[in-house]
């Protein structure tokens, strides 16, 4: 149904050359009568920076916390590294946690917080001091060495919390929510912040977070997940421009989704009748359906082209008259009234700092789309 | 709220008065505690102060007064003899440290039996948690001279435990239990227990569970976590608790006078003694006041502690 995805060497979850260092298999965790994770199966490989990413109460924090050994599976096998980890006590397992809410000692300083981990291991002082200075060092809070959490700001206690977190080099670094706390700026910032850690220590990450564009940013695959399901597993790219579900591409980015009928099926293109459109929408490859069938069709903002004239081509053409425009500063998202009522947003990059001939509200526009711009969905 | 007072005339008059005299509500408020503690407080702490520093005499009121008036000459006599009497019979500086020993290690064994279970309490589900608490405060409901003498009943040697041990056979002598220092260890605890289980137990329940998570998830086990985590982190409910059964069981007196045998030399049993057997009004109220310096300073200890605990 979609195009494929090319493939590179460097993907074990591609080519399958190593096995998974992760590996959920059938896992389920109930609550009373309510499935928090409901039959859960995921591989996650050596090295990568995993996202788990979801709305609220939809399984993804009680899957970290189930690798981290807060909570015990129902039903289903985790392991990690080839090794079984039920019953395993959360001081026993190779994995630490960054907690959302950071969950530093407040009676105790930086330097404290951050060798509690390795005086529990029973190591030495001076081999953890030594320890501590070198991850101190790695996230840029040497100075902050002697002070206490209440001294620190919203982001110096989160790069504490990753410290802590990092100096035992876990085999799996688990992070709910790691910039939830953050304002926008800082968090933009910290992201790139935290690749390169994870890239310069080689960890396995997973990350769990309800913020789309951050699991964009960090991850090496996203695996969605609604009401305990884990909908779909891919790298970023993949998650957005081909979407196996209306859920996955209305959770991901904002979309203009229609819903028709297979009028025309061939081999190399197919076409929908759409009733909010007045019209057709002719999609430029072959879908495996049959006529008549139930479908959606995916198409985002981004990839509608606004224009005056008429654009020269014949399929997905529609007229519409602007109803609002939303200035973005980088962008602008035209919201545009076809005569069906219907409403299409579109965004355009605005590329000029100014532009007399700007298209404005009440204009009369053409609105088109590349045949190929949108997914076809079936669920 | 000033809408009300606006439209109801005596009121709009109260307000109009009272802030002619410069009060305002803020001050009002203030005003009420103020004069509670100043009227039951502080003048009978003179009171106290005047006394210790009289002359006793075999008079009613047996004392002599302190501001004597002769025509136009005043004499106002000051008496430290009282307090320097202090110094001079044993007895008193004995029943001091006895009464600090005692309340100092009736604290310590209240903190051991009181930690584990404000710690379960705490732990507990939200709705089990206001029964356990519910069962905690539960005594405070019959009166307190009564449970002490109930343990009187426990105790004696014809008493419930005595009786089952001796029908038991693990006995055949009864213990001597009532009219000894145990028995007044015994009932400071068991009274002043709630006063350590509440304040660890508002310490502990506001414990971030995410604490101990971390803990464990950066390898401690549970005693560990808990010496390291937990404890430090509870410090300022110990210290409450601690305060709330140390200071006033310097001076109980209903218990050490109801359990306690000839050798427990408490100073509130003195101070009784003074007063009401030898009606030594004066002494009395030297003994008064030289503990409450001598309480003064281990308060002002625990505070400070409790001060930097907190701001940590």
């Amino acid at each position: 149904m979609n195009t494929p995805v090319p493939v590179a060497t460097s993907k074990p979850w591609i080519t399958g050359a190593e096995p998974p260092f992760i590996r959920i298999s059938k896992v389920t965790k109930r609550f009373g009568d309510f499935y928090a994770v409901d039959d859960v199966s995921l591989d996650i490989y050596k090295g990568e920076l995993f996202c788990l990413l979801g709305g609220s109460g939809c399984g993804k924090s009680t899957l970290l916390r189930m690798l981290a050994g807060f909570e015990t599976p129902t039903e289903g096998r985790i392991e990690i590294d080839g090794q079984d980890m039920a019953g395993k006590a959360p001081y026993e397992r190779p994995t630490n946690m960054m907690f959302q809410s950071y969950a530093l000692f407040p009676h105790m300083t930086v330097e404290k917080n951050v060798a509690y981990g390795l005086y529990r291991d029973g190591m030495k002082k001076a081999e953890a001091m030594e320890k501590v200075a070198e991850m101190l060092r790695l996230v840029q809070l040497t100075p902050f060495a002697s002070r206490k959490p209440h001294q620190l700001s919203g982001g110096q206690r989160q790069r504490v919390a990753l410290a802590r977190s990092l100096v035992k080099r876990p085999k799996l670094l688990l992070l709910d929510e790691p910039l939830g706390a953050l304002d926008k700026k800082l968090r933009e910032e910290t992201q790139f912040e935290l690749i390169k850690i994870q890239e310069s220590l080689g960890v396995t990450f997973i990350v769990v977070t309800h913020d789309q564009e951050e699991a964009m940013t960090l991850a090496s695959r996203i695996g969605v997940m609604n009401a305990g399901q884990i909908v779909q597993v891919g790298e970023p790219p993949e998650i957005y421009e081909h979407p196996n579900s209306r859920f996955v591409a209305d959770f991901i980015g904002s979309v203009n989704m229609f819903e028709g009928r297979v009028t025309e099926d061939e081999p190399d293109y197919i076409r929908l009748g759409v009733a909010d459109l007045g019209g057709s929408i002719y999609v430029g490859h072959g879908v495996s359906c049959v006529l008549d069938q139930q479908l959606w069709y995916a198409v985002r903002p981004e990839k509608i082209r606004i224009s005056r004239t008429r654009p020269d081509k014949t399929e997905n053409v529609f007229r519409a008259v602007v109803d609002e425009i939303a200035y973005m500063g980088n962008i602008s998202i035209h919201r545009l009234k076809l005569p069906t009522g219907r409403l299409l947003s579109a965004t355009k990059a605005n590329l000029t700092r100014h532009d007399d001939e700007a298209i404005t509200w009440g204009d009369e526009v053409w609105v088109t789309w590349d045949d190929t711009a949108g997914a076809v969905l079936t669920r | 709220m000033s809408a009300v007072i606006e439209r109801v005339a005596p009121l709009r008059w109260t307000a109009a008065l009272l802030a002619a005299l410069g009060l305002r509500g803020r001050t009002l408020v203030i005003a009420v505690p103020m004069l509670w503690l100043l009227i039951f407080f502080l003048v009978p702490f003179l009171v106290v102060a005047k006394l210790s520093v009289s002359e006793p005499a075999i008079a009613m009121p047996p004392y002599l007064p302190l501001v004597e008036r002769d025509g136009a000459r005043m004499t106002i006599s000051l008496s430290f003899e009282n307090f320097g009497y202090l110094f001079d019979d044993p007895l008193y500086i004995k029943a001091y440290f006895f009464s600090i020993r005692l309340a100092f290690f009736s604290a310590v064994l209240t903190l051991l039996i009181g930690y584990p279970i404000a710690y379960y309490i705490a732990r507990s589900s939200e709705a089990r948690r206001s029964v356990l608490l519910m069962l905690v405060i539960l005594p405070f409901w019959t009166s307190f001279l009564l449970r002490v003498y109930a343990w009187q009943g426990f105790l004696r040697s014809n008493g419930v435990i005595n009786n089952f041990l001796l029908w038991t056979g693990i006995i055949d002598q009864p213990l001597v239990m009532l009219q000894t220092n145990f028995a007044v260890y015994l009932g400071i605890v068991y009274t002043y227990l709630p006063f350590m289980i509440l304040p660890l137990y508002a310490n502990l329940v506001k414990l971030d569970e995410a604490l101990l998570e971390a803990s464990a998830d950066l390898g401690g086990r549970p005693l560990p976590t808990f010496f390291h985590v937990t404890l430090p982190l509870s410090m300022p409910g110990i210290i409450a608790g601690f305060m709330l059964v140390f200071v006033p069981a310097i001076g109980e007196f209903v218990i050490p006078e109801l359990l306690g045998g000839p050798d427990t030399l408490m100073i509130g049993r003195v101070l009784w003694n003074e007063f009401f057997s030898n009606r030594d009004w004066p002494t009395a109220s030297a003994v008064a006041i030289a503990m409450l310096i001598a309480l003064v300073i281990p308060i002002m200890i625990l505070r400070t502690a409790q001060q930097r605990v907190e701001e940590e």
